[in-house]
């Protein structure tokens, strides 16, 4: 193949060498490189692993059934024998009726393609499995002596004729390392050392550096698709940054990058989860969630799970899973119902949200427990016959309790349709959907007889802090409960007349609102007053439980059966879950003790758990005469907890008796469901180790096992990707059947093997990738690089890309010294134009930026809103979270321009950059200019460049004295306010020298890593 | 090697706005060993210049008229008698076999429309009494009662009408339509969003590129403040110094493209050329005061600066005359699940008028041919009532939308429902299917128009939708 046809091939195919198509008659066809993509793009979506979309019965991914042929009975492929071949007549054929692919699938071969094929057949048609499915294993170096990145990449580079660039100069190298290890560039004090200090020494400090883990903490927010929002209509707000903060703060310490991964799949389910394990899990519950009013919640729920399926393939997998959702993959061996195997293991969790306390609170709250433990130890030395004691005390409780049957509603619904009230399997009702306080319950019970009826608040693992409320502390208050009976002829409801209510514990009554809003007691139910609503918070550590209102009837009632029964509640702040029941015993009333210990008492003994044992003691030493002050010793101690740092989303795993079957959706439609199934991974892949974990659990695990062939390769090639702008395999998302053997596999495959073999551990991979020479060399482009590897596929040159949003940001606050180095915490709003606030269907109130140092907060802390892409994040391509992100475009817009010209934090970044020069930089105009260009780019000026900026100092000095331009309106934004000037400096030096730094900070070296 | 990056630099400057700031510039160095003349060709062939689509356009720009909320058919386009008659009665029992409405109990009472309708035009297309202006033009337009989707909540259904997909991510049809044809207009965006009344319930997914390239997503024009984000210079800086500070920018970017040689850098110097250019470009698009007093009052602007439904019309013609290829207005207001009355009233008073006068006024100009106008929402609402007696629910099984220009039929209803506007009972026009339709006269043979993302070939319309030929000329 001569050099002009190949520059053509490379000019062509933006794939570069590797995927060149054209055969060459003489050398070996690689079917991994050049038949299986053929195979895939033009043949496997109606001959391959889908049976339901299989044509002719044919299969042309698997040798033996291409060999064998389709129900025409020839073979498909006769090895060595192109004209006994179907496939090749069917391909060359001149009757529309008879050519492959049909011409209406719109997928015609080309004459390369068709040749290629013919070649591979005649050399033996031999298949190989998709590189991408086998283990990655170590291929000794290609040549000795020299970083295994530089063995391969040289040895490559030398069968193109071509070689390493040089290395880059310190300061470009510097500059280099500083932001692919810590993404803030270094300041010139720091180039300085780098120059005096061997690399490593200078890669240990910055690995070690807690900004490695905010700069790298990023990209896996891409992944993971992190948001501030819930997205949808509503979008309404979301606290999840403390899995954001789990994040950095695991990739700060090197979680090993499998338990990383099984940490945010399952952390909940591991022995002795810690509270951190249980954050990570917020992982899965970052997909958007519809508030939007009349939504069917399993419909979207569905929507959550299919986008947690898509999220796991991109990010641990390479595999575009997602596409076997509605059939079985075209492409890929996922089958349809491997899919839903997949989704099985996730289907059993509680969409949770849980208090999250600091390591401080954490330990406060262990010290009131052990006080806790400590008083009721003492109890129970004092007391010695207490467990009988308490046996006694608990079988009066459940022996005063009325025989109540629980209602079963037929017809459940909120007059408003926000709300869906939807009946359990254990006979309670979950409020779904969105909140309103304006449900209805109709039924046909017993009602002859009927003297009471039983109103339970409870606990559910979908509710804010396990409810029994549906607001922000898991709390609920109730307005009214009011009852209606039709008899079965009757037209009209009667409203049933109630004599009294009761409940097991009631607020203090407390007034809101002037007066005009009353909230305690329980007989606001019946009051028929408009401003009381009961409710029961029985205080911090103890308000998440159930609670209980027994309301009398004036008369029992009198409705023969096949009346209807209808229940109306009003309430502010909304139930989650309740229960309804009816009783006949005569003027029955709320339990004596909290209704929580009568349901854990009805829990069977030796089933029941640390809590229920927890609630049982501590009612009963409330009840026991003479431990008042110990008691109240106790309800101090619970007084002290410390309120929640905030909360966050993640995973719970549904109790056995109500684990959630899963079907497979027929078309991946939410309401078409057909058989249940089992979970399961893909057959082709590696298979799950027999474990006695739990499901979830397992899968985790069964992700990150060392015999995957993909979750290594995939988790190197996304750090080689965010390292050199592009992954070895350049479909960081996809490393299916239709990606083609990398031109770097070799390296890919030793990288993958290493980064196992170093315990997972992404330090130490990027530590090795940042010491090659590869990595170090100079990035300018050769004249023989620019014709023959234009987009630098065989690493004949450094990277260098423009950096992320993200980066762009930080570089800009960092070089005007106003980032600040806080870490962690609730996202920070940025300021944002009010004509892009207004564009919200519903506009935020919480819209208010911070003005001091907080306002200069690294750009990973930037409040993500869904539908209101930040305007500066997104004109820089930066994903706003709606779905998971392996690899981002770099576009070039006016509008990014604009941004770095004009937006308001540019702008304050370029003002106090100005100050900052003029403080730091010298007397001199020319020294200025040197730092200046120190501070932005870590080198000093050229002479040509120094020329440039010193003829715009002049001019705009020079505007600026005639009084063309106002100095204190472009230092300070304003022309009132004076500039906060360094010694020996005036407003006009402020003004020219904002000017100059708004160019430098809109440089593209500036923007770049060079 | 400075010879040829200063011919780089002299054509990347010559370019076409927003063309080639894109993805991957290597292309240029990598063609410029096949001669100048295919440099050229190179840059023809980059991602925003224009494409010739599958087969010669009956329109060569889109102006979609998005009435977000869902307008009611029932008071607008599709007149039902029968449900006057049966208004206050329960919906027959079959009608409501597996239905789902939105918020109502599907066993509500019929509800007879709010308004009158009366025969217009030379076709004698029927036409509500609060679309006056409309009617006047109904010998111009395409009316479908006859449209059908997938969705009945509003962020899901908007995400459905514009990109094919329920599912979040997917390109619009705005940006598919600027990937397929490419810009034509040098100074200003390729497809333009216009939002009046209130923020849309889909957000910036409306319009948003999805999977493919940024740039060619939506890009607001917006009313109180910049109309392009950051398009002022910050306080104190004047055009000269703005001037002054971009030519001190490009010298040093070219002094880096000398020792990087990276296209990239020839590229970025072009996106701040372009930025310059809108700052001018821009302004001088949404100041309307050089428009004459008629023409204001014949779209019904009361204040040109204020922000309008009117006002976007007006500004959507003057985007179509600068060769803007996709300009879409939204106008969030339609959602009547009760207010009905007074509140289809209010919108019609504001839409209706400058819908009309939008068509009419690109017919003088001789727009109105190649420009495809499109004007709907994205679902129905029921013929049942919600609340007392003035509401409607979401109904996703039929819904009107009406077409003018672009190739499509004039003085034309398509397709039938039956008599209380519930179901279509002849001609169904799915989502997929009108934006086959769409596709098909701006030139593209939809199933051809795909992007490769993920191992997967996407398509505006998914694996569905048939061109309705019936609904064109």
């Amino acid at each position: 193949m001569n050099l002009q046809w190949m520059t053509l091939i490379i000019a062509c195919f933006s794939f570069g060498v590797a995927t060149a198509t054209e055969p060459d008659p003489t050398s070996a066809v690689d079917f991994q490189r050049q038949i299986q993509p053929i195979l895939a793009e033009h043949c496997t979506n109606c001959h391959g692993a889908d049976a339901d979309a299989r044509k002719g019965a044919l299969r042309l991914d698997i040798e033996s059934f291409a060999y064998s042929g389709g129900e025409s009975g020839s073979p498909a492929i006769t090895p060595g024998k192109p004209e006994l071949s179907l496939v090749l007549k069917r391909i060359t054929s001149n009757d529309p009726d008879e050519l492959m692919p049909p011409p209406h699938a719109n997928k015609p071969m080309d004459d390369a393609q068709i040749r290629l094929l013919k070649q591979w057949i005649e050399q033996g048609a031999k298949y190989e499995s998709h590189w991408a499915f086998s283990v990655p294993i170590m291929r000794s170096l290609p040549i000795h002596g020299v970083h295994p990145i530089d063995s391969f990449v040289r040895s490559r580079l030398t069968q193109w004729g071509l070689n390493q660039s040089e290395r880059a100069p310190n300061p470009t190298l510097a500059r280099r390392i500083y932001l692919d290890t810590i993404g803030i560039p270094p300041s010139p004090a720091e180039v300085a050392e780098f120059e005096r200090t061997p690399i490593e020494a200078t890669l240990d400090r910055l690995l070690a550096d807690d900004r490695y883990g905010e700069k790298w903490a990023r990209h896996w927010l891409d992944v993971a698709r992190y948001s501030d929002t819930n997205g949808y209509e509503k979008d309404l707000r979301r606290d999840q940054w403390a899995w954001r903060d789990w994040v950095i703060a695991a990739i700060n310490r090197d979680l090993p990058y499998d338990q990383f991964i099984i940490e945010q799949l399952a952390g909940d389910l591991l022995p002795d989860s810690t509270q951190d394990q249980i954050v990570a899990t917020g992982f899965l519950r970052n997909s958007m969630l519809n508030e939007e009013g009349a939504i069917v919640p399993e419909q979207f729920r569905m929507v959550e799970m299919f986008d947690r399926i898509d999220c796991i393939g991109k990010a641990t997998l390479g595999l575009t899973v997602q596409c076997a959702q509605c059939h079985t993959h075209k492409f890929d061996p996922i089958t349809h119902d491997e899919y839903f195997g997949m989704f099985a293991f996730l289907n059993n969790a509680y969409e949770a949200q849980s208090a999250v306390y600091s390591q401080e609170q954490l330990g406060s709250r262990r010290s009131i427990r052990d006080t806790i433990a400590g008083l009721e130890s003492k109890i129970k030395e004092e007391n010695p016959n207490w467990e009988t004691e308490l046996t006694t005390w608990g079988k009066s409780i459940l022996d005063n309790q009325p025989l109540w049957t629980v209602v079963a509603f037929d017809d459940l619904n909120s007059v408003s349709g926000l709300n869906h009230p939807a009946p359990q399997p254990d006979g309670t009702i979950l409020m779904t959907g969105h909140s309103s306080s304006d449900v209805y319950m109709i039924g046909s019970p017993d009602l002859e007889g009927v003297t009471g009826l039983r109103l339970e608040v409870l606990n559910h693992g979908d509710l804010p802090l396990r409810g029994p409320g549906r607001n922000a502390k898991g709390m609920w208050e109730i307005h009214t409960v009011d009852l209606f009976a039709q008899k079965p002829d009757g037209k009209d409801w009667e409203k049933l007349k109630l004599a009294n209510v009761t409940a097991d514990f009631s607020s203090k009554e407390s007034k809101e609102g002037d007066g005009k809003k009353w909230t305690g007691p329980v007989s606001s139910l019946i009051d028929g007053k408009a401003e009381t609503f009961w409710q029961a918070d029985r205080g911090i550590g103890r308000r998440n439980q159930a609670s209980v209102a027994v309301l009398g009837f004036e008369q029992p009632l009198a409705f023969p059966a096949g009346s209807r029964f209808k229940l109306v509640m009003h309430s502010g702040d909304n139930v989650g879950c309740c229960r309804v029941s009816l009783c006949k015993t005569p003027q029955p009333v709320a339990p004596a003790c909290d209704h929580a210990a009568v349901l854990a008492l009805s829990i069977p003994e030796a089933e029941r758990n640390s809590e229920d044992r927890s609630v049982i003691f501590a009612n009963w030493r409330k009840s026991k005469e003479g431990l008042k002050d110990l008691n109240s010793q106790i309800d101090a101690a619970l007084d002290r907890l410390p309120q929640p740092l905030t909360t966050v989303l993640h995973l719970a795993e549904r109790e056995s008796k109500l684990a959630r079957p899963t079907h497979l959706l027929d078309r991946g439609e939410w309401d078409r469901p057909k058989r249940v199934v089992t979970p399961c991974v893909p057959s082709a892949l590696h298979a799950m180790a027999p474990s006695d974990e739990p499901p979830r659990l397992a899968f985790a695990r069964w992700l990150v096992d060392r015999r995957s062939p993909l979750a290594a390769r995939v988790a190197v090639n996304r750090v080689w990707q965010s390292i050199f702008g592009d992954g070895l395999v350049p479909t960081s998302e996809d490393f299916g059947t239709r990606t083609p053997k990398p031109e770097h596999a070799e390296l890919l495959d030793y990288l993958s093997v290493q980064f196992m073999d170093n315990g997972w551990s992404q330090k130490n991979l990027i530590k090795s990738i940042l010491l090659s020479q590869t990595y170090q060399q100079n990035s300018s482009n050769r004249p023989e690089l620019m014709e023959r590897d234009p987009k630098n596929q065989l690493l004949g040159r450094g990277p260098r890309f423009r950096v992320d949003a993200e980066l762009i940001r930080d570089i800009a606050l960092s070089t005007a010294g106003l980032l600040s180095q806080r870490m962690g915490g609730p996202s920070v709003i940025p300021p944002v134009p009010q004509n892009v606030l207004n564009y919200n269907y519903i506009v935020p109130t919480f819209w208010n930026p911070p003005t001091g140092p907080e306002r200069y907060r690294r750009a990973l802390y930037v409040f993500r809103k869904r539908s209101m892409p930040d305007p500066v994040m997104a004109s820089l391509d930066s994903p706003n979270g709606d779905f998971a992100c392996a690899r981002r475009v770099r576009s070039n817009t006016p509008l990014a321009a604009l941004t770095g010209l004009n937006e308001t934090i540019f702008v304050e970044a370029a003002q106090a950059m100005a100050l900052r020069v003029l403080r730091e930089g010298g007397k001199e105009d020319n020294s200025r200019v040197n730092y200046a260009f120190q501070l932005c780019v870590a080198r000093a000026s050229k002479p040509t460049e120094q020329a440039a900026i010193l003829s715009l100092l002049s001019e705009q000095r020079q505007r600026i004295a005639d009084g063309w331009l106002n100095p204190r309106e472009i230092a300070t934004g304003d022309a009132a306010k004076l500039p906060a000037l360094p010694e020996g400096t005036n407003p006009q030096d402020a003004a020219a020298w904002t000017l100059v730094c708004r160019v430098l900070l809109n440089l593209d070296e500036t923007i770049s890593k060079n | 090697m400075n010879d040829f990056l200063s011919q780089q630099i002299q054509l990347v400057r010559r370019r076409w706005f927003f063309r080639d700031c894109g993805v991957g510039l290597a292309g240029i160095a990598a063609t410029s060993l096949l001669g100048r003349d295919s440099l050229l060709a190179a840059s023809d062939n980059t991602l925003l210049s224009v494409k010739q689509p599958h087969f010669p356009a009956k329109a060569k720009r889109v102006i979609y008229m998005f009435q977000a909320g869902a307008p009611s058919h029932l008071e607008l386009f599709d007149y039902k008698p029968e449900l006057t008659k049966n208004d206050g009665k329960l919906p027959p029992k079959e009608l409501l076999e597996g239905y789902r409405a939105a918020f109502i109990d599907p066993k509500s009472a019929l509800l007879g429309p709010k308004f009158k309708f009366a025969k217009h035009g030379k076709c004698s297309m029927e036409l509500s009494e609060v679309l006056p202006h409309i009617a006047s033009i109904s010998d111009e337009i395409c009316l479908v009662k006859t449209m059908q989707t997938d969705a009945v909540n509003h962020a899901p259904a908007q995400i459905m009408m514009n990109t094919g997909s329920q599912q979040f991510g997917r390109p619009s049809f705005g940006a598919w339509t600027l990937y397929g044809l490419g810009s034509e207009c040098e100074e200003l965006p390729g497809f333009v969003v216009l939002t009046s009344a209130k923020g849309t319930s889909g957000g910036a997914s409306n319009y948003g590129a999805g999977f493919l390239p940024t740039l060619f997503g939506g890009t607001p024009l917006r009313s109180g403040g910049d109309a392009v984000l950051y398009l002022s210079n910050p306080n104190g800086i004047d055009q000269a110094a703005q001037r002054s500070s971009l030519d001190t920018l490009h010298r040093l970017n070219e002094l880096a493209m000398q020792e990087f040689s990276d296209p990239e850098i020839t590229a970025r110097i072009h996106s701040y050329e372009m930025a310059y250019r809108l700052q001018t470009s821009a302004p001088e698009l949404m100041d309307l005061s050089k428009e004459s007093a008629s023409t204001l009052e014949r779209y019904g602007i009361k204040d040109p600066k204020e922000s309008s439904f009117a006002r976007n019309c007006l500004l959507a013609r003057r985007l179509a005359e600068r060769g803007v290829r996709f300009v879409q207005l939204f106008h969030e207001a339609w959602d009547q699940h009760g207010g009905l009355t007074a509140g289809v009233k209010a919108n019609a008073a504001d839409t209706d008028r400058p819908s009309a006068a939008l068509v009419q006024d690109l017919k003088e100009r001789g727009l109105l041919e190649d420009t495809l106008v499109v004007w709907g929402g994205e679902f129905g609402r029921t013929p049942m009532v919600q609340g007392g007696n003035d509401g409607r629910d979401h109904h996703n099984r039929c819904f009107s939308m009406w077409f003018a220009g672009g190739g499509f039929k004039k003085g034309y209803v398509h397709g039938e429902t039956d008599d209380f506007g519930f179901n279509v009972t002849k001609n169904l026009v799915h989502v997929h299917d009108l934006n086959a339709t769409l596709l098909h006269q701006l030139g593209f043979d939809h199933t051809r128009l795909i992007h490769r993302f993920q191992g997967r070939d996407f398509r505006l319309t998914d694996v569905h939708g048939n061109v309705i030929r019936e609904m064109l000329a």
